[in-house]
């Protein structure tokens, strides 16, 4: 669960309750982005977010979410651990 | 340097060695703390130690949230989950972490309805689904988690969800830090401050630790190449004579951190007085519960947990190596009566856990290390 994902945004899914969806890890999962989505913050299709427990915690440029991926694919086992949480998840 | 081939950058990572031992006074003995479990697993994982003169050591901090949790939460946890009209939701790492009187899976298998979620959103909609029950979150985490949660309970507040509360666990960084460096058993040099906690909290909250305590403290991110460059950055830092808060993963965390989060945290949370933490004993206002607008959703209110204080097994010795004053091989259950297939303590059951990052991937190459050094 400490594990931060790197994922894309690929729609914004309701702006009322932040829900977007998100492409992570090869799947297509809802997430909340009400902590990068507020105030001046704002969040669109094909940004790149570090999503922690469904939720996107921070943008990320491009170069800096393949560097993520790239560091947790060498984690192994605990970040196939965290991608089959995530793809049981269903955040509506 | 075996590992520095799986680097991004091979020579990057040999240069920054490199330079960390070109500063290092072979006179002197350094000890930096690494903070976050997060850490603490990539330094294992990676050999990191290997990269470093025998001169500096990594002492392993506080930083993994389900390792911290003192064995009488777990136990209440526990309680809540058997209630027959409950449904008990937490995140995988939780299932093995022992109580007193077994785990959350051989409850579950005992027939308690207990379900992992990834999310405490997947818990919310549990509730909505199963309008019949109660539904409950296991709620733990540092600063990096709280958000969540706090975002997760202001929607059920506006939806009007009334099945559902959480047992919040939730714990704050800087005051175990704090404790730490006012422990007469330890001498620490300067830390790897944490780096997804400080999406949340920003650089600021660890100016204490220069401004109070005259220790460097160097925010860090997750790759292994993140941690080498810490290292060098605090190591030039002593070298100077200077103790700063640095950010070395500013590509990721605001100096301010995220504004929205702790505006949300502190509506949702309140500091309790203290909290108890598993080998640091009980810590002031080091932890957060909900706050009087959120009673409705508050476990401890609802089921009423009486707070009980379980000692941890005798044998058990997680509190010196949480402390970093042993390190894990040096427990005396380690690998024996202590394993991550069987864990006595929670140390070995995260992956973020001292003992199971040890176990996992470190023995070897601190064995070697260790019997250098001795000569």
């Amino acid at each position: 669960m400490c594990l931060g994902i790197p994922g894309q945004i690929v729609e914004i899914l309701d702006e009322d309750i932040y829900l977007a969806k998100a492409e992570v890890g090869g799947v297509r999962r809802n997430i909340n982005i009400g902590l990068v989505h507020y105030d001046e913050e704002r969040i669109e299709v094909g940004d790149w977010v570090l999503i922690h427990v469904g939720f996107a915690m921070s943008k990320l440029d491009e170069a800096e979410a393949h560097t993520a991926l790239r560091a947790l694919e060498q984690i192994g086992e605990e970040y196939e651990q965290e991608l089959e949480e995530l793809k049981a998840s269903q955040i509506e | 340097m075996k590992y520095v081939d799986e680097f991004r950058d091979g020579e990057l990572a040999r240069a920054v060695a490199a330079g960390i031992a070109s500063i290092t006074d072979p006179d002197r003995h350094y000890k930096i703390m690494e903070v976050c479990g997060g850490h603490t697993h990539t330094i294992y994982r990676h050999g990191i130690k290997d990269l470093l003169p025998d001169q500096v050591e990594l002492v392993h901090g506080p930083g993994c949230p389900v390792c911290v949790l003192p064995m009488g939460r777990v136990d209440e946890g526990i309680e809540i989950a058997e209630r027959p009209e409950v449904i008990f939701t937490c995140f995988g790492d939780m299932m093995r972490v022992p109580g007193s009187r077994g785990n959350l899976l051989e409850i579950k298998a005992e027939g308690a309805d207990i379900r992992m979620v990834y999310s405490p959103l997947d818990a919310l909609r549990i509730a909505r689904e199963n309008p019949e029950r109660e539904v409950v979150f296991y709620a733990i985490g540092f600063e990096t988690t709280a958000p969540s949660t706090a975002l997760t309970l202001q929607r059920a507040k506006k939806e009007g969800i009334e099945n559902f509360s959480v047992f919040c666990n939730h714990v704050t960084i800087v005051p175990p830090v704090r404790a730490l460096l006012d422990s007469p058993d330890l001498r620490l040099d300067a830390f790897i401050g944490p780096g997804h906690v400080s999406t949340v909290i920003g650089c600021r909250p660890y100016e204490f630790m220069s401004a109070d305590y005259d220790k460097p403290c160097v925010v860090a991110g997750f790759e292994p190449l993140d941690l080498l460059q810490s290292i060098l950055m605090l190591m030039r830092q002593l070298e100077d004579g200077r103790c700063e808060v640095e950010n070395q993963y500013g590509r990721v965390v605001p100096w301010e951190g995220n504004l929205q989060a702790l505006k949300s945290m502190a509506e949702v949370f309140e500091l309790r007085p203290y909290f108890e933490w598993r080998g640091l004993g009980f810590i002031a206002q080091s932890a957060l519960k909900l706050s009087p607008a959120y009673a409705d959703f508050d476990a401890e209110l609802r089921y009423s947990t009486p707070g009980v204080r379980v000692a941890d097994p005798k044998a058990c010795q997680c509190g010196e190596v949480l402390k970093g004053v042993l390190k894990p091989h040096e427990c005396r259950v380690f690998g024996t009566a202590c394993t991550p297939e069987r864990p006595l303590g929670a140390l070995m059951v995260s992956s973020e856990g001292a003992c199971a990052a040890y176990y996992n991937f470190g023995r070897k190459s601190f064995e070697k290390v260790e019997i250098g050094s001795r000569k």
